[in-house]
């Protein structure tokens, strides 16, 4: 990698450096986050943390461990920052974001401290473009105290099946309601809009069910315009793993495989909508 | 009142549905004695088509005898049930339709691969029975052919051509796209097919007539044709009574019904002046060859429809051609006036808006009593009724 070499000797004034083979196993993932502009990013020895809020009720999270990237320096035990996600992911794409098998666009990612602007360094045939993209006084992400001691009802599914169903929800209702329950109808996501209500019921001991754990029954809303830019997130995925706890805020957490096989994790919070009369 | 379907999901059903919506925004919904019928209307009410699925179609067919029921609801909405087309039909096993009048709700339950169960509830309103009248049986000219030689027909013309003109002879089809008068001769492009006998699996002309049409149905009905595979079966009599297009099988009937251009209506309708009451000559078809395209242009925009109740002879005379190109004058105007009125029906109630198409039919208003009897529609009478006043309540 000649950027590697390149750059070496100034490598001790920066607090993060990270260099990925393949721009896409990290611009794909954020691309599943992306629904605002701001974007927190939190890098510990662990790898890096890209926050991306909505509206105070929504939080989408993405984690990208440091063995996914080839080189993974910290100087400190956290280091964070805040950027515009969109210029991010347009610099990533610099190269246009080629997918021909056999041709990628390295990246080096360093970030030298607070004031400092986050510099990509991206190289593809022998082409090299550095960007600076300015940072931003980072903000502190809501805490959705989503504890899972307090978690009663949990299921895992493959993403496959509930593609199907987030491509058909119907998108006049305001609300999707989730009713997670140990008896009928077990998992069941429903939409109320100009033409009627709709209902789709998984059962637990589906195929496509991996794991259903269901203490109680809950029902819950969440803001349809909430949840839509979590499909990005189910698009990319493999599995997903829906639990509410015992306020009725909802996790999603999606298991997504990269271009070399490594996983990574996405993962939503929503907040309900509001109460519903439990059955 | 609760009615029950049950079928093994085939994709037909959704086709139909689709192929309905080309029409118009509503679906009828009519489960009968003889099936499932699911019919639409367009808002200018010079299309309609029916499917019916008979009782055989479905696995279980359970209606409440006694008293006919029916629905209409926005056919979006049902769309949405079979959004995933090219999925569906690897996923879904069985598909359970559940009227129920008590609720005022249509269900569709789709039972899916991996237990995964697609409830949709719809709401309708009630509606009058949606029944066009024709009688394809008596038609002077009857058709049969496969879907792939009108798709190829088809393919030729632009997406924005709206209506087409089909002449026939003894021999040959001549499908050719409709130029309006008022359109630049210089600028307007004419394509014309045409078909030889021999390329049709029945080809029964007996009226050498010309007719025009729009070809937006054609091609709702085309989809479904050609996804079926069933051949589509044409009939037709003379310019101003409908055209039926049908495609049939053992379990199915779908009926397509399309006004024929007709520009006698609306000048009886302004009561502007009436022009010859006698037919004109049917434009001999071999006029396509002649390079005389406006003395064929006018003869057809002179042709004239029966009267709603006038019951005439299948064959046209061909005597009283005289004719004079004052009434063509006037036509143009009025057509170029009613091409505007044409989406928007409800505008005007004292003066009923121009059409150029006869507005087909209607059993729409017929009481329910009279509903329960209602006979198999090749039965009824051809009328070509030009009436507004009976569009059913919204």
């Amino acid at each position: 990698m000649p950027l590697s070499t390149q750059s070496q000797p100034d490598d001790e004034h920066y607090a993060l450096v990270a260099s990925l083979d393949n721009a896409r196993n990290l611009s794909n993932i954020l691309k599943a986050i992306t629904f605002k502009d701001h974007a927190i990013f939190t890098a510990t020895p662990n790898g890096l943390k890209v926050t991306v809020e909505d509206s105070k009720c929504l939080q989408a999270n993405a984690f990208i461990q440091a063995e996914i990237f080839q080189e993974f320096t910290i100087k400190e035990d956290l280091v964070g920052f805040q950027v515009n996600l969109t210029v991010l992911l347009d610099c990533l794409n610099i190269f246009g974001g080629t997918t021909v098998p056999g041709v990628s666009t390295a990246l080096r990612m360093c970030y030298r401290g607070y004031g400092y602007p986050l510099t990509l360094f991206l190289e593809e045939g022998g082409v090299v473009t550095v960007c600076k993209i300015n940072t931003e006084e980072p903000e502190d992400p809501i805490d959705f105290d989503f504890c899972s001691t307090n978690v009663t009802n949990k299921a895992i599914l493959l993403s496959e099946s509930l593609k199907e169903a987030f491509s058909e929800l119907d998108m006049t209702s305001e609300v999707l309601q989730i009713t997670m329950s140990p008896s009928q109808p077990y998992f069941r996501l429903s939409t109320f809009g100009n033409s009627g209500n709709a209902h789709y019921d998984y059962p637990k001991d589906s195929d496509m069910m991996e794991l259903f754990r269901c203490t109680k029954t809950q029902t819950h809303r969440y803001k349809m315009s909430l949840l839509k830019p979590s499909t990005k997130a189910l698009a990319l995925s493999c599995k997903v793993s829906v639990r509410t706890d015992s306020r009725g805020f909802l996790s999603l957490q999606y298991l997504v495989r990269n271009d070399d096989g490594q996983i990574c994790f996405v993962e939503y919070y929503c907040c309900p909508d509001e109460e519903v009369e439990e059955e | 009142m609760l009615c029950v379907c049950v079928c093994a999901y085939r994709p037909v059903l959704a086709k139909a549905i689709q192929s309905l919506s080309r029409i118009g925004d509503e679906l009828y919904v009519e489960p009968q004695e003889d099936g499932l019928a699911l019919r639409s209307v367009n808002s200018s009410r010079s299309a309609y088509a029916c499917f019916l699925f008979a009782p055989l179609f479905f696995t279980r067919y359970t209606i409440p005898s006694g008293h006919a029921f029916r629905c209409k609801m926005a056919i979006k909405s049902v769309q949405a049930v079979f959004r995933s087309l090219a999925s569906l039909e690897k996923t879904v096993e069985k598909c359970h339709i559940e009227l129920d009048g008590q609720k005022n709700r249509l269900t569709f339950t789709l039972h899916c691969r991996h237990g995964l169960l697609k409830t949709h509830n719809l709401s309708f309103q009630d509606s009058e029975s949606l029944q066009a009248v024709f009688d394809k049986d008596s038609c002077a000219n009857v058709f049969r052919a496969q879907p792939r030689l009108l798709v190829d027909t088809v393919v030729h013309f632009p997406p924005s051509l709206e209506e087409v003109t089909v002449s026939v002879s003894d021999e040959r089809m001549w499908v050719r796209n409709h130029v309006e008068e008022e359109a630049e001769q210089s600028k307007a492009m004419l394509t014309e097919l045409c078909l030889a006998s021999d390329e049709f699996d029945h080809f029964a002309a007996q009226a050498h007539n010309s007719i025009t049409f729009c070809l937006k149905e054609l091609r709702g009905l085309l989809v479904f044709a050609e996804s079926t595979g069933l051949p589509i079966s044409i009939y037709f009599d003379e310019p101003g009574s409908p055209v039926v297009l049908s495609v049939t099988d053992n379990v199915l009937e779908g009926n397509f019904v399309l006004a024929t251009l007709s520009d006698d209506a609306s000048l009886r309708k302004n009561n502007t002046e009436r022009v010859r009451t006698s037919p004109p000559p049917p434009p001999p078809p071999d006029d396509f060859m002649n390079d005389d395209m406006d003395s064929y242009l006018i003869a057809m925009d002179t042709s004239i429809a029966p009267g709603p109740s006038t019951s005439r002879p299948p064959t046209t005379p061909l005597a009283d051609s005289t004719c004079s190109k004052q009434p063509a004058a006037a036509n143009h105007r009025t057509r170029l006036h009613s091409e505007v009125e044409e989406e928007d029906e409800t505008s005007d109630t004292d003066k009923p808006p121009n059409k150029k198409f006869c507005s087909l039919f209607f059993g729409s208003v017929l009481p329910p009593s009279s509903q329960m009897s209602t006979q198999p529609l090749t039965k009824q009478e051809v009328l070509a009724s030009d009436s507004e006043d009976d569009t059913p309540g919204d």
